[in-house]
């Protein structure tokens, strides 16, 4: 089976804005891929290349083993594109777009779109200015999830939706992934992508930081450890891939780089253990780490 | 807190949204005046070629029906009519900028955001009004001040510059009170524009009836009837200050008793479904475009049942003038004249009908710029396809309004004239015979928004050209490769004997020229290019 989304070294400039800067990007088939970027990374800028909407600058853009740009649309037919911030026409119903758009998309199953609507909560009847911004997004979301196709690209789908909503939404791309489909799930909302990915890309400044499942990911990074311990602690400090060491008496708490680990609590079982709690770093922290703090080398 | 806090910050928020645009057209509006009063000057030299030219215009039918009454023979006098078509602009400019600062942030959504600080309830349509209205003072202010430095009266010249002001204002409070109507901006345009043409045609019947009663009904009508130079009538003025107050002192309610972004009427629900036309995009298109469709065409239709029904009557008007009626006799009579007079009426008709086309051609501009584009594109529609699904619209709308122009002019005039398979056909061709060039400035709008989609409103100053060339082109004795660049200088007169096709096909062949070159760039661009 071919791999549905390739993407190396893309480069998008607009005017003097270098918006992709040689962005790499593996979808393989069947998996819900993670796009994770703050906002302005250039999650929107890939997706609108990758469906042929803006013209790449350099590099190698493959879809569904096609060609974006020359190959438009015989691609779009087997995919359904859900933008961050769906508009609808104001004088067409909600329910007038998702057929519109399921039919332009090569139909739709009308079962489940029975279905998404209900669980969704959506009234199908409401004219396209009088949706909430939650609403409409629903509206997008039903269109493309009901939709016959082999790949789902969500554009931050969820933004808008309450926290009910998003885990309907979770269940959904779930079903997506069982039916075989492909997801490419841009967003900035880590518990979403925890959730729901297989494997995760950031993106930052135009360019894949890192990509991997979040295991690999994980391991790349640092865990942190808070212990109560036998007697008080000495010589961890100068351990190579400890950071932010904090001693209170016998209590100790630090963060472990991810090949340091295994010296480190063997140290502190020297000392003799009371309890210990080990948690590894969440996406946020992986987050932070890449765009909050100093810059971080950029792993491959 | 009180019902206009905030009114400042609005208003300084309007003034830095519109600082290119409210000074181009207070300054382009108040300077043409101007030209015509000097241009008149260097036409007419002596008093009696004056005279002569006065008495021509006075009974010319068709020129009062555009421009309005001449009262007098004075270069006052004169410059007072030629400006009359002005005062259309002036309303239209007033209406539009009052909608654009108060439907279209409330459908847009940033009024929400507004009205969250601290905002009075009256804030929003007073900082527009206020702001319309002071660019009208200031338009009318400069145009007396440009006619009296010309060497015109300066009672005169005040007297028309005020009147000029107040028809603006007049405009800007109805397109106040239409923002509270209806929920979407393109419905409260709508609606501006609907009375606009109301009264133009109000103004257009009495000015050439025998009785002018129903100019005095029409706020286009006022401004003449202040008789600038020839004995101003001062309180006339109090008109257009009387409707404006009683307009506003409905609009004022109607904003606070509805709630932000709703209408007049309430919302109704849609269908659950798609309908069987709804399957792509031409389905979508037509949703998108027919209501348009229809409320041109009846405006168009009613409007040519009025300009064919009055035609006869221009035509008799000569009657009396033993001279005129002897050079009429020589074109072919009255009905030689009324004819000329539908001619001009549906060239006219040609201009507004480009204007239909170009609206529709940058319909993509604002679907694309919404992000409605885009997941249509994203669907196994091609470029083309989208593309075409609106420049279909673009060109057969035009057909559309100006068949049902030309049919209703033909069947009033025919019924006056008891010809009525004579006229229809006569009527119907010289309508459509401006079809090519009204598709030359939508091919041009498609172009634009194929190549330069950021310039595509361009478009719109491209047309306010062409009708600015066809209007004055003649008064300013501009050189003939000048007005050569309007497609509509092209247009050939159908309802005079030897006409040639020639010009039609070539307009055509231009205009698919123009949308196929905005077509080939439409495929090479970013979408959504902003």
């Amino acid at each position: 089976m071919e791999t549905p989304i390739e993407v190396s070294g893309l480069v998008k400039t607009f005017g003097r804005t270098r918006a992709l800067d040689g962005l790499d990007l593996t979808v393989r088939a069947g998996e819900v891929h993670g796009f994770l970027g703050p906002n302005g990374a250039g999650k929107s800028t890939t997706i609108r290349v990758l469906l042929g909407l803006l013209r790449a600058d350099a590099g190698a853009v493959r879809l569904l083993g096609g060609d974006p740009w020359r190959d438009a649309v015989a691609l779009h037919r087997r995919l359904a594109y859900v933008p961050g911030d769906v508009t609808l026409w104001p004088t067409l119903s909600g329910g007038e777009v998702i057929d519109l758009l399921g039919r332009m998309r090569g139909g739709l199953d009308p079962k489940r779109r029975a279905e998404l609507l209900e669980s969704f909560e959506l009234d199908p009847r409401k004219k396209g200015r009088a949706y909430s911004k939650g609403n409409r997004q629903k509206v997008g979301l039903v269109a493309a999830l009901a939709s016959d196709v082999e790949l789902l690209v969500l554009d931050e789908p969820t933004s808008g939706l309450d926290p009910l909503m998003e885990e309907v939404f979770q269940h959904w791309v779930h079903r997506a992934k069982q039916d075989g489909r492909t997801v490419l799930l841009s967003s900035h909302i880590l518990a979403e992508v925890e959730a729901l990915c297989d494997r995760v890309t950031i993106i930052r400044n135009g360019r894949a930081v890192e990509s991997g499942t979040l295991g690999e990911l994980r391991h790349l990074h640092r865990t942190s450890i808070d212990a109560e311990l036998a007697a008080p602690l000495d010589g961890l400090a100068d351990l190579p891939g400890v950071h932010d060491l904090r001693v209170d008496g016998t209590r100790v708490r630090f963060d472990v780089d991810g090949a340091a680990l295994d010296t480190a609590l063997r140290r502190l079982t020297e000392l003799g253990v009371r309890s210990l709690v080990s948690k590894p770093p969440t996406l946020e922290e992986l987050f932070l780490r890449h765009y909050e703090t100093t810059p971080v080398e950029v792993n491959a | 807190m009180s019902t206009l806090t905030g009114t400042r910050h609005l208003v300084r928020l309007i003034l830095r949204r519109d600082r290119f645009l409210l000074p181009l057209w207070i300054l382009v509006l108040a300077v043409l005046p101007m030209t015509y009063a000097t241009s008149f000057f260097d036409l007419f030299p002596t008093e009696a070629q004056r005279a002569a030219y006065a008495a021509g215009t006075a009974r010319n039918p068709s020129i009062i029906a555009l421009l309005g009454p001449v009262y007098g023979d004075s270069v006052g006098a004169l410059t007072a009519q030629r400006g009359g078509f002005l005062l259309v602009i002036i309303g239209l400019a007033s209406l539009l900028t009052v909608v654009r600062h108060t439907r279209t942030e409330e459908e847009a959504g940033r009024r929400e955001l507004l009205g969250s600080t601290v905002l009075g309830r009256y804030a929003g349509l007073t900082a527009a009004l206020l702001v319309t209205y002071v660019a009208d003072l200031l338009l009318g202010l400069l145009t007396a001040a440009g006619l009296a430095s010309t060497g015109l009266p300066a009672a005169g010249s005040y007297a028309y510059g005020l009147a000029a002001a107040l028809t603006g204002i007049a405009f800007a409070t109805i397109g106040g009170l239409a923002a509270q109507l209806t929920e979407t901006a393109g419905g409260a345009r709508g609606i501006g524009i609907a009375v606009l043409a109301a009264a133009f045609a109000l103004r257009l019947v009495g000015d050439t009836a025998s009785n002018d009663w129903p100019s005095w009904l029409s706020p286009l009508g006022w401004a003449a009837r202040v008789r600038p130079y020839a004995g101003e009538r001062w309180w006339v003025l109090a008109l257009p200050l009387i409707v404006s107050a009683l307009v506003a002192a409905v609009a004022y309610p109607l904003s606070v008793r509805r709630d932000l972004g709703a209408g007049l009427l309430p919302p109704r629900l849609g269908p659950a479904t798609g309908g069987t036309a709804l399957t792509g995009p031409f389905g979508l298109a037509w949703r998108l475009h027919r209501g348009q469709i229809l409320w041109w065409s009846v405006g168009f239709g009613l409007l040519g049942l009025i300009l064919g029904g009055a035609a006869k009557a221009a035509g008799r008007s000569v009657e009396g003038n033993p001279q005129l009626e002897e050079i009429m006799a020589r074109i072919g009579g009255a009905s030689g004249l009324a004819e000329a007079y539908l001619g001009a009426t549906l060239s006219l008709a040609g201009l507004a009908a480009a204007g239909y086309g170009v609206q529709a051609a940058l319909r993509m501009r604002a679907e694309e710029a919404a992000g409605r584009a885009e997941p249509l594109l994203a669907t196994e529609t091609h470029r083309a396809t989208w593309l075409l699904s609106h420049v279909v619209f673009a060109l057969l709308g035009p057909v559309v309004v100006l068949a049902v122009t030309g049919l209703a002019t033909g069947l009033t005039y025919g019924l006056s004239v008891h010809d009525v398979p004579g006229a229809l056909p006569r009527m119907l061709g010289a309508a459509l015979a401006q079809v090519p060039a009204a598709w030359v400035l939508a091919g041009f709008a498609v172009l634009l928004y194929g190549l330069l989609p950021r310039l595509a409103p361009v478009a719109w100053g491209v047309l306010a050209v062409c009708v600015l060339l066809g209007q004055l082109g003649a008064v300013l004795k501009l050189s003939q490769w000048l007005l050569d660049l309007s497609p509509f200088t092209h247009t050939p007169q159908t309802l005079r004997d030897h006409w040639s096709a020639t010009p039609l096909w070539a307009l055509t062949l231009l205009a698919l020229l123009l949308a196929a070159a905005g077509l080939t760039g439409f495929h090479r661009r970013d979408v959504p290019t902003t």
